[in-house]
């Protein structure tokens, strides 16, 4: 039995005293595209948190390539060959858009990606390589971001809300860009509060509700109503 | 008339110094929000490793430079590590403390090895060496040094960083420290290295300080004051700033000190009142 290039297994996760996570347990294999979704504070961003080891976990609850990395630490996550894009993008302010790039592939690691190729995928970027990254607009910054994730060459990148505050044809836009992404090998893991998006998107579905993963498979099987019974809880 | 332009000059040549001073101060606060009480103690520190090192190898203060930068940078990261890293968080206190602490302990410990004596450090011929600018104006070749090498200096961490990986990561790791975490930057280490290169800074402005005039343990806090008030009057997060306002505030100083001797000091702080007043960002504040 070949292993997931991601397994979270059993995955609890804690702020203080609050528990976000309850036994959470999720593969992704190399190459898929899986979405993540659910509503406000079902534990979305908690589990990419923790994926990226941003917060305390049991090394063998997440295990990357059949190693345990739970727990961190997160300056280790890129050189192990995950990136993530952060909800609410947060480029580097003080950074120019070029600068803000090649920091996300400043540990120089193989692959496909480069700064051409950056920027054959967002042309806007290139037009824009030398500003600041505060003067970019919203649907330019979640590019730049995604194209900072990507810069690392990693094996699995992982979107949190890559669609929030954005205008609905910036979105479609971004999203298109997707297949080219996994083209390269990355598998994709999206978080996601637009089901529609999500599931176009997708082909694997985890819906959480409380921390808890309240429903899982294949994009195309799921019906309207087992979806929004996990969405809601109803 | 020649007179009051000896004085100006005098001051500027002196202000490179106090940036000096103060470039390694703002380049602590600027990536890790870290207020260094212990600045002008590590200044006086230097000043006394080069004071040995000068005196037990026979080398010229200039020369021991060479020696004291790598030590003090060495000791910056050190320090960063096991120490100051652990003060670091969301409470501006701790890290205050900490130096506050680190200060007392470096003066009295200054004070043990060396005593209460002042202390000059020799650097040859150089001293006495003048360039006659004009009639009635002449300016000393260590005065010179001094400037050139805070310009050099200033220009130095300018390059580093606007141009360098190192400087991006400083920067990157300065807006947001998570995030720098996921583009494989281990803070601890970042801000080891920025420690380090502040010390650096703090070497070659202490030995410079040590050449100029007489020291002894007790004098490093007057020195963060003259720090901190260069940076503030150039504007906080601009280094060319703070060059400018280390030369307005030992201009200041000198026309303080020639219209009386006593007033040296009191003219340094009323410049700097007066900035505060008028222009509380300071100078030429860093605009994000």
């Amino acid at each position: 039995m070949s292993e997931a290039l991601l397994d979270v297994d059993g995955l609890d996760a804690f702020y203080g005293d609050f528990q976000a996570l309850f036994g959470v347990s999720m593969q992704v294999e190399a190459g898929a595209i899986v979405a993540v979704i659910g509503a406000n504070g079902a534990g979305k961003s908690t589990l990419l948190k923790s994926i990226a080891g941003l917060m305390d976990a049991r090394p063998a609850a997440i295990r990357f390539g059949g190693v345990a990395i739970g727990g961190g630490p997160a300056y280790r996550t890129t050189a192990r060959g995950i990136a993530l894009v952060p909800e609410g993008r947060r480029l580097f302010p003080s950074l120019s858009v070029e600068e803000n790039l090649l920091i996300g592939g400043q540990l120089g690691l193989p692959g496909p990606w480069t700064l051409a190729r950056i920027y054959e995928l967002f042309p806007m970027l290139a037009e824009r390589r030398t500003l600041a990254s505060t003067a970019l607009s919203g649907g330019q910054q979640q590019m730049a971001a995604i194209g900072r994730a990507l810069m690392s060459n990693p094996r699995l990148i992982l979107c949190d809300e890559i669609s929030l505050g954005l205008a609905p044809i910036v979105v479609r836009d971004i999203y298109a860009r997707l297949p080219s992404i996994v083209n390269e090998g990355a598998a994709v893991v999206i978080v996601e509060q637009d089901i529609v998006q999500a599931l176009t998107a997708s082909n694997h579905v985890y819906c959480l509700q409380e921390g808890r993963v309240a429903l899982a498979g294949v994009a195309g099987t799921l019906t309207r109503e087992a979806i929004s019974a996990a969405y809601f809880g109803v | 008339m020649t007179e009051w332009i000896n004085v100006v000059v005098q001051g500027v040549l002196v202000g490179g110094l106090y940036a000096m001073f103060a470039a390694g101060l703002s380049l602590i606060f600027g990536i890790m929000r870290l207020v260094n009480i212990a600045h002008g103690d590590l200044i006086v520190l230097a000043a006394y490793i080069a004071l040995v090192t000068a005196t037990t190898l026979g080398l010229n203060s200039i020369v021991a430079m060479v020696i004291v930068v790598p030590v003090m940078a060495a000791l910056g990261y050190v320090l960063q590590r096991l120490l100051l890293n652990r003060t670091l968080g969301d409470d501006l206190l701790p890290p205050l403390l900490v130096t506050f602490g680190l200060s007392v302990i470096i003066r009295n410990g200054l004070l043990e090895l060396f005593t209460a004596d002042s202390r000059r450090l020799q650097a040859g011929a150089i001293e006495v060496a003048t360039i006659p600018v004009i009639q009635g104006i002449s300016i000393g070749m260590l005065p010179l040094l001094q400037f050139t090498l805070a310009v050099v200096v200033i220009a130095g961490m300018q390059f580093v960083f606007y141009r360098t990986a190192l400087g991006r990561a400083f920067r990157a790791t300065s807006d947001d420290p998570t995030v720098a975490q996921l583009m494989g930057l281990d803070n601890r280490h970042v801000f080891a290295l920025g420690m380090a290169l502040s010390l650096a800074i703090v070497a070659i402005a202490g030995v410079l300080l040590a050449v100029r005039t007489n020291f002894d343990p007790a004098i490093g806090p007057a020195r963060l004051i003259f720090g901190f008030e260069a940076v503030i009057i150039g504007g906080l997060g601009s280094l060319w700033g703070t060059l400018c306002g280390g030369i307005l505030l030992g201009v200041a100083q000198g026309i303080g000190a020639h219209i009386d001797p006593g007033w040296q000091m009191l003219a340094g702080h009323l410049a700097f009142l007066l900035v505060l007043a008028v222009r509380p960002e300071g100078l030429f504040p860093k605009i994000h």
